[in-house]
């Protein structure tokens, strides 16, 4: 009955691109998601050990090394795994050989952002080298398997443009990431001072952004029963943001008055993402399921997170916020909105993925999502979050002090969420019966 | 003028107000309603069930001559979620709201990433496929929910 559940149908592969049922094994998306709470860790121990030179700017070496173990290593290293595994579902665009992709992007990924980290820390040239490579050649790959399936796709709807999109503005993301770590490689100037600025606006507005409101779009009305979203959002808010992106980056590159050509686009970028979050919440609130759960929980989070970032950011272009403020955006919209909305994600995507693969090899029966973990676990991790991303900001807005606890409640959440992936693991482990874990659920 | 798309897709929206009824009755420990409602949600899901694998399913292979490409896929997942609904009726006769609340949720994703498949992929594939007989089948989809 479910054993063709999530393999390719062999005979009926002339129809190419017609295998809507192509789900990558679970192996595919599951490395990712077991590797990214160490990268949260590990910049949770960096954060407590330079802490004050992190706070100091956004520009040091420690703060740079801080930002990307948690933008690479964590947003990131999700984000790649389940926009695999949901590309097949949301555009009909599965992936060429999804275990080989997988296996190069992930192993690039996680050893590429280390060496980044290191030679952030201790400015090597040699390990920013190694990431230049590393990083260049995992997400080369990577977004030529997404950009080739998108080009395959079967389904031409709204959601695929979304992915284009965001692909797009990962690639634009990553080609100023290369150029500006190769520049500080060779201890050389960067070749535009405004790519500075366009790197972290195409990778969080970009990337970050796009993706995670497209998958919002879909999500958010199926997981809590509520209104879709309105008709004019749902269709322009990713050409929207994407437009403004660009227009943004151009004025940006102007000789003259840079800042002054930027402020409507960025004002309107900032708009764009607080109307999406308020609009999102605003959904929530009218769920026709009453039940809340710790996903619900960290997506309001995460909204009312995004919702702040997006003020704050409008407050500092029109220069009514002084720069120290910049640490409290930082926070903001890294930890308290992308972080909290992917870790949201995880606790649906890992155990439904445990369950569906388990159906598709023909056991779990009578097991649920809730079998794999429960959610007095979640709840505790839950907690812990909360209270980092509370004294993160208090840390950046008031006493420093605080960064420690704030550090140690980071570090604890991302241990406590990889012990619950892992109990998800054991459990799917355990019931598919052998020891092949992972890699049980292939053709 | 809609299509079998959008009619399908209307379906689909009234099949998850049933189960969001249950889930309330669920959610306020009423069991007597639970069961209750459940019986609504499962003869709404059944009937959207067997509108495509009796009328739709059979029309689209025999149009493209795929039998073994997404129709079958749909059709194993619609075999999943009969075993989910059977679980579920169980644990809701028995009050067992840990293993009721874990079953739902888990139907409730089955059943809104299966939705979410069809209506980006095969509802379209069917709307330009079926074109021809885009009328006839909707008066046989009719038909078959008023008997």
């Amino acid at each position: 009955m479910g054993g063709g559940l999530i393999r390719a149908p062999a005979m009926a592969m002339p129809q190419s691109g017609l295998q809507i049922e192509q789900a990558p094994p679970f192996s595919v998306p599951l490395r990712f998601f077991l590797t990214a709470p160490a990268f949260a860790l590990l910049a949770a121990m960096l954060l407590a050990w330079r802490a004050p030179e992190v706070l100091a700017s956004r520009w040091t070496p420690a703060a740079l090394a801080v930002v990307h173990l948690l933008v690479l290593g964590f947003m990131t290293m999700v984000m790649v795994g389940a926009m695999m595994q949901v590309l097949p579902v949301l555009a009909g665009a599965p992936l060429a050989k999804p275990r080989l992709v997988a296996g190069i992007t992930h192993v690039a990924l996680a050893s590429g952002t280390l060496a980044l980290a290191g030679g952030f820390l201790w400015s090597q040239p040699a390990l920013l080298g190694a990431a230049v490579t590393l990083l260049g050649a995992g997400f080369a790959v990577f977004l030529g398997a997404v950009f080739h399936g998108l080009a395959r796709a079967m389904g031409k709807g709204a959601a695929a443009g979304e992915m284009w999109l965001a692909a797009i503005a990962l690639a634009v993301a990553v080609l100023l990431g290369l150029a500006l770590a190769a520049a500080r490689g060779r201890g050389m100037a960067v070749p535009v001072i405004a790519w500075r600025e366009l790197h972290p606006a195409w990778a969080l507005l970009g990337w970050t952004g796009l993706l995670v409101a497209g998958v919002s779009r879909q999500v958010v009305p199926m997981f809590q029963i509520t209104p879709p979203y309105p008709r004019l959002l749902a269709r322009f808010f990713a050409v929207a943001v994407f437009a403004l992106l660009a227009l943004w980056s151009a004025a940006k590159m102007l000789p003259l008055a840079a800042d002054r050509a930027a402020l409507v686009p960025g004002v309107m970028l900032a708009a764009a993402y607080a109307l999406f979050a308020l609009v999102t919440l605003e959904l929530q609130r009218r769920r026709r399921r009453r039940a809340s759960d710790v996903t619900l929980r960290f997506w309001r989070l995460g909204m009312a997170s995004l919702a702040a970032a997006a003020l704050l950011w409008a407050a500092r272009l029109f220069g009514v916020a002084p720069e120290g403020f910049d640490a409290a955006l930082g926070a903001l919209a890294v930890v308290g909105a992308a972080m909290s909305l992917i870790n949201g994600m995880l606790y649906k995507i890992a155990p439904f993925l445990a369950w569906f693969h388990l159906q598709a090899g023909g056991g779990g029966r009578g097991m649920h999502m809730k079998t794999f973990l429960a959610e007095a676990r979640q709840k505790r991790q839950y907690a812990l979050h909360v209270a980092a991303v509370l004294l993160l900001l208090g840390a950046t807005l008031g006493p420093a002090v605080l960064i420690f606890p704030a550090a140690a409640c980071l570090g604890l959440s991302a241990l406590l969420l990889q012990s619950n992936l892992a109990a998800i693991v054991r459990v799917y482990r355990r019931a598919s019966g052998h020891d092949a874990g992972a890699r049980s659920a292939a053709p | 003028m809609d299509g079998i798309g959008t009619y399908m897709m209307r379906d689909h929206k009234a099949c998850d107000e049933y189960f969001a009824q249950a889930d309330d009755a669920a959610t306020a420990g009423d069991w007597a309603r639970v069961t209750r409602s459940l019986a609504v949600f499962v003869a709404a899901l059944e009937r959207h069930f067997e509108l495509e694998e009796q009328i739709l399913f059979p029309a689209f292979e025999e149009r493209t001559g795929m039998s073994a490409g997404p129709t079958q896929m749909m059709r194993s997942e619609h075999e999943d979620m009969r075993a989910l609904l059977a679980d579920l009726q169980r644990a809701a006769l028995e009050g067992d709201v840990e293993r009721y609340s874990g079953l739902a949720e888990t139907l409730l994703l089955m059943s809104q990433q299966h939705n979410l498949k069809e209506e980006q992929i095969l509802y379209p594939m069917m709307d330009r496929t079926l074109a021809a007989e885009e009328q006839a089948l909707l008066a046989r989809l009719e038909a078959w929910e008023a008997a």
